[in-house]
């Protein structure tokens, strides 16, 4: 993990407020592991004041020059426009400088060779899916149940399937794949499946709700958790969130930065976890 | 002659600095975190996370949130407990080649002589840092840093347990920051580091609730710094003890500012967050402006305010 100085290879538009960015990785992209993540520095003036955490969704090489030079590692991120921070990303053109920290935090457990995993996204949720549905594809068949409010909120979802995987889609409107919740999905898929394995991430309802599916069944689970960060090392202590055994009298709490963002679901205390993170609603005024 | 290098190296209450810019406590953890972005040994000193005598937990989430150019947090002082830093923490600080400061607290007068003690046999640690100035936990911390008689009493009891030299952080919610500065220092501080973070609030404008679980929580980043600049300035004119400036500061102009104030030497929080190698930047850009300026010694340039 470094603080590297870079550039934008490539910032589109690929769903009504999603972008996704491609920037040079040179050294750190191919070390990058499933489930972790960077911190973007939006820009050098003020404000924002602070950088923002974004899931490395995939990463890859650029294909040799004619010059010979060697490939060029690089890193793509996937995001929603939510606020100031990303507003300002989404305007950032080819070339631009941008300094990234990273890759920061701890991944995905991979788990057993050859047993069924599943993947539950929702919304901006699929980012760290898509590199760990890489990984996972190689020794186990994966199946991604995926999960938005409209068809605009389900994204790469083709990217998923071009790695073999079975993809499942669920829309709260009914606008795209089936009418309803992820979860519904789930049920049926662990029915049939019942010695699977989940990895979830998305909205804090939907994680809550995975999880007390997998807890019933006795599922084993792992979650990609957001928090609000500032420093994205371990060293401010903003980031936290209970853990197992959590009470007021004697609190627990673990680092999501650096102990997280992927938890084992047993790891942390759920009761209110959904209330936890508190983030400001927001407000276009 | 343009080209000799500036001699950068300072000395608080006896602690040899090679220059005078080190972390601000609380936004450095305990110097591991940011080992893998910058060559620690070039810091004048390495300012640890406020420890207390047991770990502590610290509150409830959300306990960050940012406002405009700076942030508020509520961290509720969370660290791992003197003893345990002693034993995990120390041992890798103590490979680095630059003067640890512990930075501690009590939560209540028994308890900061406890944890006073505790570091004084301690040969590794350098000087420790007196945190009379938290504003996010109940007891301890600001109660002291308020009234200048805890100040005086809690700055006593633990200048009577330390063989140390000892810093004392003061808060700026206060009136008068120059009645604390004269009290620490005459109850026996060696130096005054100022400023803590300021008392702020946030709201959700959708939710109508405070964005930190805490309600309140510490201003900091550039937003403060006039206000940090402002008091290191008074306080440099009320005590003899050297003083170190703290509070927004991101860039080598920012610090120069306290220098030129007066202030022996600087520390560098929220800055570190954006950019984990920002006082790399710092002191090399204190050296250039001194080279710039003709400058042989920071001391030429410490206080050098023209009023
Ligand atoms: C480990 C981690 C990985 C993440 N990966 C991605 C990703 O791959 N793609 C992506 O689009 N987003 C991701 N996020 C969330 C992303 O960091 C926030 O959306 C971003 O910081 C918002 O910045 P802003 O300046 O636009 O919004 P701000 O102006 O700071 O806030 C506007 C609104 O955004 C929401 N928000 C702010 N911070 C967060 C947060 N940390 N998590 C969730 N919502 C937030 C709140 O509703 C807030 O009111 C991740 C967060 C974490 C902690
Ligand atoms: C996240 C965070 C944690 C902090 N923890 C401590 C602490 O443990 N002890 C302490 O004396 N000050 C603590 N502080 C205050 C800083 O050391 C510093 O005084 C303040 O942030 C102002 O400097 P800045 O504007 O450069 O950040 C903390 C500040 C922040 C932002
Ligand atoms: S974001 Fe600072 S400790 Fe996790």
């Amino acid at each position: 993990m470094k603080n590297y100085k870079t550039v934008v290879l490539s910032n589109q538009e690929i769903s009504t407020g999603y972008y996704r960015m491609r920037i040079l990785a040179p050294g750190f992209g191919s070390k990058a592991k499933p489930g972790q993540f960077l911190m973007f520095r939006v820009q050098t003036s003020l404000p924002p004041l602070l950088r923002r955490p974004f899931g490395i969704f995939r990463t890859g090489f650029l294909p040799a020059d004619c010059d010979g030079q060697a490939p060029k590692e690089f890193v793509e991120i996937l995001y929603k426009v939510v606020g100031r921070g990303t507003d300002i990303m989404s305007n950032l053109q080819v070339g631009s400088k941008v300094e990234v920290l990273g890759p920061l935090g701890r991944g995905f457990d991979m788990g057993v060779p050859g047993e069924q995993k599943i993947l539950v996204g929702g919304g901006i949720g699929l980012v760290p899916l898509y590199m760990l549905a890489r990984e996972l594809t190689r020794k186990s068949s994966v199946r991604l149940l995926m999960g938005g409010r409209t068809r605009e909120d389900i994204l790469a979802v083709t990217e998923f399937e071009r790695l073999g995987v079975e993809t499942y889609v669920s829309t709260d409107d009914g606008s795209l794949g089936e009418e309803g919740l992820v979860t519904q999905v789930l049920l049926r898929k662990l029915d049939k499946y019942p010695n699977a394995s989940v990895y979830a991430c998305g909205p804090m309802p939907m994680i809550e709700a995975v999880q007390e599916i997998c807890a019933a069944r006795g599922v084993p689970l792992q979650v990609s958790l957001e928090a609000l960060m500032a420093c994205g090392v371990g060293a401010c202590l903003g980031c936290v969130v209970k853990g197992a055994g959590h009470s007021e009298a004697s609190p627990r709490y673990l680092c999501s930065c650096k102990e997280g963002p992927v938890f084992r679901a047993e790891q942390l205390d759920w009761t209110k976890l959904g209330q936890e993170p508190g983030y400001c609603e927001g407000c276009k005024i | 002659m343009k080209n000799k290098r500036p001699s950068l190296a300072v000395e608080i209450a006896g602690i040899k600095l090679k220059n005078p810019v080190m972390p601000a406590s609380g936004t450095f953890g305990y110097g591991e975190e940011y080992a893998p972005f910058i060559d620690l040994e070039r810091l004048g000193a390495i300012v640890t996370k406020g420890l207390s005598l047991a770990p502590k937990a610290g509150n409830p989430t959300p306990r960050i949130a940012e406002t405009i150019s700076g942030m508020l947090n509520a961290i509720g002082l969370q660290n791992v407990g003197v003893d345990a830093f002693i034993q995990h923490k120390l041992p890798f600080l103590r490979e680095i080649n630059t003067p640890v400061i512990v930075n501690f607290f009590g939560n209540t007068l028994d308890e900061y002589g406890e944890v006073a003690r505790r570091l004084s046999d301690i040969p590794e640690v350098a000087g420790v840092e007196l945190n009379i100035s938290c504003p996010n936990v109940k007891q301890g911390g600001i109660v002291f840093g308020t009234d200048p008689k805890a100040a005086s009493e809690v700055v006593g009891l633990v200048r009577k347990h330390l063989k140390k030299p000892l810093i004392v952080k003061l808060t700026p919610n206060v009136t008068d920051i120059s009645v604390t500065a004269r009290a620490a220092e005459e109850a026996g501080a060696d130096a005054i580091c100022c400023i803590n973070t300021l008392t702020g609030m946030a709201v959700d404008v959708k939710t109508r609730r405070p964005r930190l679980a805490n309600k309140t929580g510490g201003l900091s980043g550039p937003a403060i710094r006039p206000v940090a600049v402002r008091m290191v300035h008074q306080v440099v004119q009320a005590v003899k003890v050297p003083v170190i400036g703290v509070g927004g500061i991101m860039r080598p102009m920012d610090a120069l500012e306290f220098l030129i104030v007066g202030a022996k030497a600087v520390q560098v929080g929220t800055a570190n967050f954006v950019d984990p190698a920002v006082m790399m930047t710092i002191i090399d850009g204190i050296e250039a402006f001194c080279v710039e300026e003709g400058i042989t010694d920071i001391h030429q340039l410490i206080g050098s305010l023209q009023l």
